[in-house]
């Protein structure tokens, strides 16, 4: 599905990511772990092309992406729940879903919208609400929720449990879990939060550095001690 | 009473004219943050090619007024949309992720170069035309004053109503309005879900040109006279008004017109036409220091 081969990227002169490689085939859930300002972030960005990786190819489904403008690469089927949720603040919960459906054939809005609202009844409740009056875990639903509006293939998730309660952080894991298997979409997901994401992922990378420094599936690497020293004690449930 | 009333529609007229204008200002600033210095260029060119519409239309013997006003906005709101298209594309896309002062000083510098180029081109000596729509009534009369509306101030007030309105709700209601918020809200979200950022901010240059197009045309009917150097003071009396009603806010560009209007009208019929330009130019100051959202513009919240 997704192939990183040899990815560089920079900000100026500063380098961020230097030379990834990392696989996720088509249905799995992968997860890509490490720490603040490892990288994670970048390289989710650079698989949209934005920035753009320097050196290195990105190939989506075989076909090399690595030079396409994001609004193409999104056509392709990717779609992002990016750091920090991006909500658009001025607009209703509808209007952000509305959005999502930009590259969707409009024949299957109606189904897609309700499928959204049935995963998460809050949005229904909050469809003519603005973006930006909705707490932290609503943004991520219907961040989420706006992401799956697209029809993706494959999905790239952004550390989505960041800064919420732990309830809705399980509730957030569920939904992800749920996508995977009902939708059929192929997962990549950024987390800090290593323990949910292990646990969910089928595959796991780590991240140190804007290098991969170690991969494994999840049960592999929850199982790791450098992974459980490093990324696990102190704090997770 | 009658003086006062005959001021206030000789202000609304004026108002519509400068509001039009405004909302390419504002807008423009809304999606890339920049002030287009050389939007009142734009409605020059605009004033410019409804002239020789005009003209045309005489010469094809086109008599009817209605007929000739819509022709000749169409064309100018065509070919002026082209002068937009190729402004950004050339002398603001290529510096897109430049410094900020960038595309500003290059603003700067297409609008010498339009001047310049409809001087050479059309002459420097001021043109007359326009005169398609003629007459008008008596509203009613008090202490021997007439108060008088043309039939060309209702059709200017009428034509600005109805782009607005249509505007209004290209904006807030077609996919099309949904992405340009999108991206004045967060452009880099907006491409991550599959909107071609380059084209909208075209399609929005596009727009903004295409009613200083119109508001050309109308000052052209208004005043019957146009010269190369007209965009200077009325794109800055259009800035005025974007700004006073909250620069990147829709409604504030047109209630900002409006205000204008009022101002530069009133000032002029109660206490001196000379300066009349000083009291709108006051006006940006005084906004700039005590108000500088505007009337309706939200303060800018830096994202986190």
């Amino acid at each position: 599905m997704l192939e990183v081969r040899e990815v560089a990227t920079f900000y100026g002169a500063i380098q961020a990511l230097h030379g990834v490689d990392l696989d996720v085939a088509a249905g799995e859930i992968v997860t890509l772990i490490g720490a603040n300002g490892a990288g994670k972030s970048t390289l989710l960005m650079t698989i949209c092309g934005s920035p753009r990786a320097r050196t290195g190819s990105i190939r989506l489904e075989g076909q090399d992406i690595t030079h396409l403008p994001t609004h193409e690469i999104v056509l392709r089927g990717v779609a992002q729940v990016p750091e920090g949720r991006r909500i658009f603040p001025r607009m209703s919960v509808y209007e952000n879903l509305q959005m999502g459906a930009i590259v969707a054939d409009p024949a299957h809005f109606q189904k897609d919208i309700e499928r959204v609202f049935e995963m998460f009844p809050r949005l229904a409740e909050r469809r003519e609400q603005r973006g930006g009056t909705l707490s932290g875990g609503e943004q991520q639903m219907l961040a989420i929720g706006r992401a799956l509006m697209s029809r993706p293939r494959l999905l790239l998730l952004d550390e989505p449990s960041l800064g919420l309660a732990p309830l809705i952080v399980r509730q957030i894991f569920e939904a992800i879990g749920r996508i995977a298997r009902e939708e059929k979409v192929t997962i990549f997901l950024v987390e800090q939060n290593a323990y949910h994401a292990l646990r969910l992922a089928d595959r796991g990378y780590v991240l140190v550095n804007g290098r991969v420094r170690l991969s494994g599936t999840g049960r592999e690497l929850l199982a790791n001690p450098e992974i459980r020293s490093a990324y696990l004690e102190g704090g997770h449930e | 009473m009658a003086y006062f009333t005959q001021q206030l529609i000789n202000a609304i007229t004026l108002g519509a004219i400068y509001g039009l204008i405004a909302i390419g200002y504002t807008m423009v600033y809304g999606i890339i943050g920049m002030i287009n210095f050389a939007h009142g260029e734009v409605f020059m060119i605009g004033a410019f090619i409804s002239l020789i519409g005009f003209m045309i239309c005489a010469m094809l013997g086109i008599g009817s007024g209605a007929v000739a006003i819509i022709l000749v906005l169409l064309v100018a709101m065509t070919f002026t949309a082209i002068y937009g298209w190729a402004i950004e594309r050339t002398a603001y896309r290529p510096l897109r992720g430049s410094f900020k002062l960038a595309p500003l000083i290059s603003a700067i510098g297409v609008s010498i170069l339009l001047q310049n180029y409809v001087q050479l081109a059309q002459g420097a000596r001021p043109k007359p035309g326009g005169h398609v729509v003629e007459g008008g009534f008596n509203l009613f009369s008090a202490d021997g004053f007439d108060v008088r509306v043309t039939w060309l101030q209702i059709v200017i007030v009428v034509v600005t109503v109805v782009l607005m309105a249509g505007f209004s709700w290209l904006i807030a209601a077609t996919p099309l309005g949904r992405q340009q918020r999108a991206c004045e809200q967060d452009m880099k979200m907006a491409s991550l879900l599959g909107v071609n950022v380059d084209r909208t901010i075209s399609l929005t240059f596009v727009m903004g040109a295409a009613l200083a197009a119109v508001a050309g045309a109308m000052f052209l009917m208004y005043y019957g006279i146009i010269d190369f150097f007209i965009g200077f003071l009325a794109g800055i009396k259009a800035f005025t008004a974007a700004v006073l009603g909250g620069i990147g806010s829709l409604p504030g560009a047109m209630l900002g017109g409006l205000l204008i209007g009022l101002i530069e009208v009133f000032w002029a019929g109660y206490f001196s036409s000379e300066y009349k330009d000083v009291a709108v130019f006051a006006i940006l100051v005084l906004v700039l220091i005590f108000r500088p959202t505007g009337l309706l513009g939200k303060p800018e919240i830096e994202k986190v």
